[in-house]
């Protein structure tokens, strides 16, 4: 019977036999994507150079990714984007001047340490990207805060330099800031197309939220992270961030400037070190906004937002621990239990 | 007119209905031999009535219910015993099963008729159904005489017809409630009656609308069982999710649908209760849907219980080259074969085959990247991510904490998994090792 030929090549696994079409591959690869925008105005501001540091530190990253598991004899897996990715934030991450092993140093912390030595993809506890760059930071802080001015330049020795808005209104105030761009509007206009000192893929905001808006339409993230770091950031600036006394600070230029938008939208809501729970994550979002502003208005640096997300991811494990989604049909248990 | 109900999270799976939806029920030929599984349902297996050699008409009882949680088994052809012995089944379990050999006469052994069915009281209508060997049709075989009779401390006060279907590919149900709503409706009537219930409701898809015209006009000007229109979504049909969509109330966790006064009978147990109460016919034959890319010509069969799904498989032009895997049931939560020579019983709602290009290897996944999408996912409300992490790791008892035992492994989690995971299976896994 051509029924019982068969028989012996039938597959036999565990139900469900049907899978959805997402991949983790295709996942990271849209995140990539979506950092494009960010990317072009990076090279749009900061010249040839921008991609060249960029460059630089996707392929440490990946490089570094498939050498580790080579050399361990483990399956590669920078297939998956996700090496790629990490690299890519780390780039933009950076100042637009530093020099060629500051990128490879920090793809190697990221991938290596970070997320490699924890059991790779899934594992990490941290951003890596993030520690990444607060492992320069720290090690190289006089390299690390050399800011270009944003006008397209080759690659030039004698880079002027400028601060990063951040830094001018910490060091001399909201009223320098506004002067040194004209007037308010132009200030705001400038902050939101990216014309400004800052890390290379920071700073125009425009292009960061029309790579959000991609990752938001294929639901790879939701409102509960950015919003609430956002919110928290410009509520906290509102209120504390005046000169004139309570509830008289400026919250756009907070929310505009420094590595804010890059950070709630890309960053604070990577999967592997942010709760999952809803609630949680509004929690967390809350906790990086909040640390954020502590960090910009009484901290040693102008600029909170790597920080604030890192040790959010601390809490990550202990909000999901403690927050929990209703089950369905748990009420009435509760109830009884009461009783 | 009536709005669309549904439940919280969910999937939205690929349905692939339409290879046979439009195929109307089709009587399958009189096999030469059944195989009767003496356990098709939840509970104990029925004890055997017949021995080798022995004469049996269509209808006949074979194996009788042992035990309250239990049910009967009768022939669905007539025949002579050849053996009763331990042969596969399609839950991948050997069973106790009784062979017949056909005659090829199909002598109908005539039950009792029922004119005047409404006229019966309740212990009547429970007695036969009872007697009619008939459990749930959807797929758990969950005795029907059991579920129409409730501890007296829980006051029933609403009987769901789950016309959901929400199994992708599977149009069983779809097909019998188009084709045969009246029988639909007088079985719903007769349940409702044997539990004096006043509220009846059919909940079905909008995917099947003409299902949902045929149900309400069969209804007529009758006010007290109404139909809904279900959202398009999968568990739509799992019992919890249908009661939160038509009542919106919420079965309580390790709780049953009679906690919240529900009882939820599928659309061909309602029919099997009809036949069975009207004419006196145990539950001998089901509509069985063949279909997936792998089978040659995909439809819906009324296939005798016991019939070999090999000879089933044959009759809907066989395999298609590539075909690689037989599902008795759906494809989120039917049973992966390894051979075709497994009998139809009374929960085989779908023989399903799937080809190479469908066919996603469960032993290729990653780590949990934690994306939070099987929370979002799961019609139940847990942490799948997190049971498949203490289980993966050999965390069984803390898998408790993260109520492990709430789960009915409807596979939603499994489904959108990006990494792959097998969710469902690291679930079960831990289930069977740590007690509730």
């Amino acid at each position: 019977m051509a029924t019982e030929a068969k028989a012996h090549e039938l597959i036999v696994s565990v139900s469900p036999h049907v899978r959805g079409e997402e991949t983790v591959g295709r996942i990271m690869w849209t995140v990539n994507l979506a950092l494009l925008p960010a990317f072009i105005m990076s090279v749009y501001y900061f010249g040839p150079l921008a991609a060249y540091v960029t460059g630089l530190a996707v392929l440490s990253a990946v490089l570094s990714e498939h050498m580790y598991q080579v050399s361990l004899k483990k399956q590669t897996t920078i297939g998956d984007g996700s090496a790629f990715l990490t690299g890519l934030l780390l780039g933009l991450n950076l100042p637009p001047g530093v020099p060629f092993y500051i990128p490879v140093i920090g793809s190697f912390v990221a991938i290596v340490i970070t997320k490699l030595l924890f059991g790779g993809i899934g594992y990490n506890v941290f951003n890596p990207a993030l520690i990444g760059r607060a492992f320069l930071l720290i090690s190289f802080p006089k390299l690390m805060t050399i800011w270009s001015e944003p006008t397209a330049r080759f690659i030039a020795i004698d880079a002027k330099t400028t601060a990063t808005p951040l830094g001018i209104l910490k060091e001399e105030g909201l009223a320098k800031l506004i002067e040194l761009f004209g007037d308010k509007g132009h200030m705001y206009m400038s902050l939101l197309m990216g014309n400004r000192g800052g890390s290379l893929g920071e700073t125009s905001v425009i292009a960061l939220l029309l790579g959000a808006a991609l990752l938001f339409y294929r639901g790879y993230i939701t409102w509960h992270i950015p919003f609430s770091f956002l919110a928290t950031v410009g509520v906290m600036a509102w209120a504390l961030g005046g000169d004139a006394g309570l509830f008289t600070g400026d919250p756009l230029i907070h929310l505009l400037s420094g590595g804010l938008i890059l950070g709630a939208f890309f960053m604070a809501t990577d999967y592997v070190t942010c709760p999952t729970v809803k609630k949680g994550q509004v929690i967390f979002g809350i906790g990086c906004g909040a640390i954020t502003m502590l960090i910009r208005l009484k901290g040693g640096f102008p600029e909170g937002v790597m920080f604030a997300i890192l040790l959010m991811n601390c809490f990550a494990p202990l909000i999901d621990r403690g927050v929990k989604a209703k089950m369905f049909g748990a009420i009435k248990v509760d109830k009884e239990q009461k009783k | 007119m009536s709005k669309v109900l549904t439940f919280k999270r969910g999937i939205h799976p690929k349905y692939y209905k339409e290879l046979a939806s439009g195929k109307a029920i089709i009587q399958t030929r009189l096999p030469q031999r059944i195989v009767v599984p003496l356990s098709q349902h939840i509970g104990a297996p029925a004890k055997p009535e017949v021995k080798i050699g022995d004469e049996v008409k269509r209808g006949q009882l074979i194996g009788s219910a042992a035990g309250f949680v239990s049910s009967p088994v009768h022939s669905s052809i007539s025949g002579k015993v050849i053996a009763v012995s331990t042969f596969p089944t399609a839950t991948g379990r050997m069973a106790q099963c009784i062979v017949i050999e056909g005659d090829g006469k199909n002598e109908v052994l005539s039950g009792r008729e029922n004119p005047d069915y409404m006229d019966l009281s309740a212990d009547d209508i429970r007695n036969i159904i009872k007697d009619a060997g008939i459990v749930g049709m959807g797929g758990a075989a969950f005795p029907t005489s059991v579920k129409l009779s409730p501890p007296k401390e829980k006051k029933i006060d609403t009987v769901i017809i789950n016309g959901a279907e929400c199994e992708p590919y599977l149009t069983a149900d779809h097909r019998l409630m188009a084709e045969h709503p009246l029988e639909v409706v007088e079985g719903l009537r007769l349940i409702m009656k044997s539990l004096g219930v006043k509220e009846g409701h059919i909940g079905i898809e909008e995917n099947k609308p003409d299902a949902i015209k045929a149900m309400k006009s069969a209804l007529g000007g009758k006010t007290n069982i109404k139909v809904w229109p279900l959202e398009v979504k999968y568990p739509q049909g799992a019992e919890k999710m249908l009661i939160k969509a038509v009542k919106g109330r919420e079965v309580p966790s390790k709780g049953l649908p009679m906690d919240v006064g529900v009882v939820v009978q599928n659309v061909g147990t309602a029919l099997a209760v009809y036949e069975a109460v009207r004419y006196g016919k145990p539950l001998i034959d089901r509509v069985v849907t063949v279909t997936g890319n792998g089978i040659k010509e995909p439809g819906n069969l009324m296939v005798r219980i016991g019939t070999m799904m090999s000879d089933v498989v044959e009759q809907c032009g066989g395999l298609v080259g590539g075909a690689v895997k037989v599902i008795s049931g759906g494809p989120m939560m039917g049973f992966a074969q390894w051979t075709l020579d497994v009998p139809v019983t009374k929960g085989t709602s779908g023989i399903l085959v799937l080809t190479e290009d469908e066919y996603v290897p469960s032993d290729e996944y990653t780590a949990c990247i934690r994306c939070g999408r099987c929370l979002d996912a799961c019609p139940m409300g847990l942490n799948p991510s997190m049971l498949s992490i203490l289980s993966e790791k050999g965390f069984f008892e803390d898998a408790k904490s993260y109520n492990l035992f709430d789960c009915f492994e409807c596979g939603s989690c499994a489904y959108v998994c990006p990494a792959k995971r097998p969710m469902v299976q690291f679930i079960r896994l831990a289930k069977s090792l740590v007690k509730p």
